[in-house]
């Protein structure tokens, strides 16, 4: 019995020093070396282009709900921010889905608030833009996604829907190697290629 | 179209996979892969033994259990003087006795069930030197049990069934670490983050949004999380979250990386009992079930949310999207979430508990089977020999022949250890779930009201006593009900399987082997792979179909009822 404890003492102290610390530091090093802009989070000037953020403005094409945020459905969770990472303008949260199941009264209500708050701001909308995602900030919408939103950003800036429509066009990326997942568009850099148009 | 070239490119990658690393592992576990003898040496000098020190089965299933309560006290350990320790940037306290003991144990039995949001719950030293080494450890003692149950069946008149030190150090050293690392190079080159500095603050002019952005060294942890079949991501939202799942590509090689060492396995086994074609027929059953429930889950993902329908939305062409990242859709979520729990991964690409009723009974359903489609690393081949055993000896009874696989004569012994390592599983989900939803603690646990509820308690410890992990994210587990109920259903998932099949190893290794004659009943044959199936299906099917019925089948039923 004593052998067995002492070799599963020196097992788990020797897993702990090669996975724990080698395995981690080596793949820290090789990671900050060969892609130092991916492995610090694709960070830019107005955030991460993989980290969602909340749009209220007309003027900008919007990303998909958050349970929290300024288009909360739920009026227990409305928070300013939206789309925390951690924190998001003052309001701490983290990653996560709603987890109302499919069957849920709290999610047809909730969905309902969606879609009038769309409706409000002159968007007829796609599923997309009234399904929360699963990370909670989905930095993603699908073209389409973003083409219904033309009337209310052209109405708020003055740019014709032609020039959108081109603009969005310019900004979706197709599927990744042809056939992996499908086509989006990232809603910060389609904003700030928006913005540089003005 | 998109699905249709994502599966045909999985296939063909796995089944390279299923041929060459199938057969590099049969050569690591025979010895004869040295490449890293300068760290392997000194681990066998370390531990005082050396592949040549041969263990009886009760010892290597004491070396087994106690090595794994070792693991369990020193995870408990870190988690609780996580306050203290370095590398914990966000200042976190310690874990709480209750999450701790619940996490210790799911990262130590290849559960990685998580009762904590990890980027507010754990610091970078508890991530990597509490849990990611377990991510580790745990598929490599998944892969000792299966090889000592092989070598049960490759040796005669045999005493002993392996050194266990010697197979899970040469599984960690020469299967996980070098695949894992390079998967890792690869997750941080599409975007998952890989840094030490703590988290980031950001500000956007453009809308007045200032956040805080968490990070931490994910990416290589994210390559071991999918290739060890663990499950358990750095961030709350698993890979559904950018930084550990960035792209489509990293989600397929997710997917690859959770079915490759599960399916090839099947190929060392074949190699190392000397038969490839027995191999090859319990992939069979592993690839035709498992084909059954992609086709199934995807299908049922593809039609629409009802509850976004009854908002208005009735026209979804992209399937229900509730939950689900745009950048993998709806197809491609299912694939990943029907991977992850016909494994015992556990990871999630999007919220399971907003599936469709058919899309979470298909995931229930896929970890009901004992995960043995391919099942985790290492206990998907264990579990679905003690079925093929089952088989054998159903068909055997049938045509009325004594029943033998590859050449050991299944008697009394090994049919009751056979089944009592496949009656242990159910019959722990079963009564947890029957405790959980009969007292109070139990009842306040799930989000959703209506058979969801019910589902989610169910998955929950379907889930747990599977050692799968995958979660219906909206029950509050982090209870001290859930955390110590949780803990004792994973515990009997994983030991109360490990130590019946470890005894039949010690039993079959022992046996002799009758030579093949006229009236053996064929183990390679097509009509072999349907009654290993047959078993399968019909064993998960009759134990859960009462549970499964009240929960996604009434749920699915009850059209145009919200609960």
């Amino acid at each position: 019995m004593l052998v067995h404890l002492r070799r599963s003492l020196v097992m788990a102290v020797t897993c702990l020093v090669l996975f724990g610390f080698v395995y981690a530091l080596a793949g820290t090093g090789v990671a900050q070396l060969l892609f130092s802009h991916q492995a610090n989070g694709s960070l830019g000037p107005d955030g991460s282009a993989l980290i969602g953020q909340s749009w209220t403005s007309r003027a900008f094409f919007h990303g998909r709900p958050d349970d929290a945020g300024p288009y909360a459905a739920n009026p227990g969770s409305h928070v300013p921010g939206g789309d925390n990472p951690l924190v998001a303008n003052g309001v701490a949260g983290g990653s996560g889905a709603t987890n109302l199941g499919p069957r849920s009264k709290v999610l047809v209500a909730d969905t309902r608030a969606l879609v009038a708050y769309w409706h409000s701001m002159g968007v007829n909308p796609t599923p997309d833009l009234v399904a929360t995602s699963a990370s909670g900030y989905d930095p993603d919408i699908t073209p389409q996604d973003a083409l219904v939103q033309i009337p209310m950003v052209s109405r708020a800036t003055g740019i014709s829907p032609a020039r959108l429509r081109r603009l969005v066009a310019r900004e979706a990326h197709g599927p990744q190697l042809g056939f992996l997942g499908s086509s989006t568009v990232d809603v910060l850099q389609l904003n700030e290629a928006l913005a540089a148009l003005r | 179209m998109g699905f249709f070239w994502t599966i045909v490119t999985l296939l063909a990658a796995l089944a390279l996979t299923w041929r060459y690393l199938g057969s590099y592992m049969a050569a690591v576990f025979d010895g004869r892969v040295r490449w890293l003898r300068v760290l392997e040496r000194p681990i066998y000098r370390a531990l005082g033994t050396s592949p040549e020190q041969e263990q009886t089965w009760t010892r290597y299933a004491t070396s087994l259990v106690v090595f794994s309560g070792v693991s369990i006290a020193l995870t408990y350990l870190l988690l609780r003087i996580q306050g203290s320790l370095p590398l914990n940037p966000q200042r976190l306290a310690a874990v709480p006795p209750a999450l701790s003991f619940n996490t210790s144990v799911s990262f130590v039995t290849n559960t990685n069930w998580q009762n904590y949001a990890g980027e507010t719950t754990m610091s970078y030293f508890s991530q990597l030197a509490a849990l990611m080494v377990q991510q580790f450890v745990s598929p490599a003692v998944g892969v000792a049990v299966a090889l000592a149950l092989v070598r049960g069946f490759a040796r005669r008149g045999s005493a002993t069934i392996g050194n266990f030190w010697v197979d899970i150090t040469r599984c960690m050293l020469y299967v996980l670490l070098p695949i894992a690392f390079v998967a890792g190079v690869v997750f941080v080159g599409q975007g998952a983050v890989q840094t030490l500095a703590g988290p980031v603050s950001v500000h956007d002019a453009l809308n007045g949004v200032t956040q805080t952005i968490a990070r931490g060294p994910i990416g290589f942890m994210e390559a071991i999380k999918q290739l060890g079949t663990n499950g358990g991501g750095f961030l709350n939202a698993n890979s559904a979250t950018t930084f550990e799942n960035p792209t489509p590509l990293t989600n397929w090689l997710s997917i690859y990386l959770v079915l490759a060492i599960p399916f090839a396995l099947t190929y060392t086994f074949g190699k190392m009992v000397g038969s490839v074609r027995h191999g090859r027929a319990l992939l069979a059953a592993m690839v035709l079930i498992f084909g059954v429930w992609v086709g199934f889950t995807s299908a049922a993902e593809h039609q629409g949310n009802p509850a976004v329908a009854a908002a208005g939305i009735t026209h979804q062409p992209a399937g229900n999207m509730v939950g689900k990242e745009v950048r993998f859709g709806d197809t491609s979520s299912a694939l990943f979430a029907v991977a992850s729990t016909s494994t015992s991964t556990g990871s999630a690409d999007a919220s399971y508990d907003q599936f469709t009723p058919m899309g979470g009974f298909g995931l229930l359903t896929g970890m009901m089977l004992g995960e043995v489609t391919p099942g985790g690393v290492g206990s998907g081949l264990y579990t679905i020999l003690v079925y093929a055993i089952i088989a054998v000896f159903i068909g055997g009874l049938m045509i009325g022949r004594t029943p033998e696989y590859l050449g050991k004569k299944i008697q009394a012994k090994e049919i009751k250890l056979a089944g009592l390592a496949s009656l242990v599983m159910p019959l722990a989900v079963l009564v947890v779930t029957g405790i959980a939803v009969s007292v109070h603690a139990g009842r306040t646990g799930p989000l959703n009201s209506g058979p969801h509820g019910f589902t989610e308690i169910l998955y929950a410890l379907t889930s747990q006593g599977n050692n799968n992990g995958s979660a219906f994210g909206g029950l509050s587990g982090n209870s001290p009900f859930y955390n110590v109920i949780g803990a004792v259903d994973m515990l009997l998932g994983r030991f109360g399987i490990i130590v019946p099949v470890l005894a039949l190893a010690g039993v079959l290794a022992a046996k002799d082997v009758v030579p093949e004659s006229l009236g053996t009943f064929r183990t390679d044959n097509s009509m072999f792979v349907g009654l290993v199936i047959g078993v399968i299906v019909i064993i998960g099917g009759l134990t859960f179909f009462p549970a499964v019925a009240l929960g996604p089948v009434v749920e699915q039923l009850s059209h145009g009822r919200f609960f």
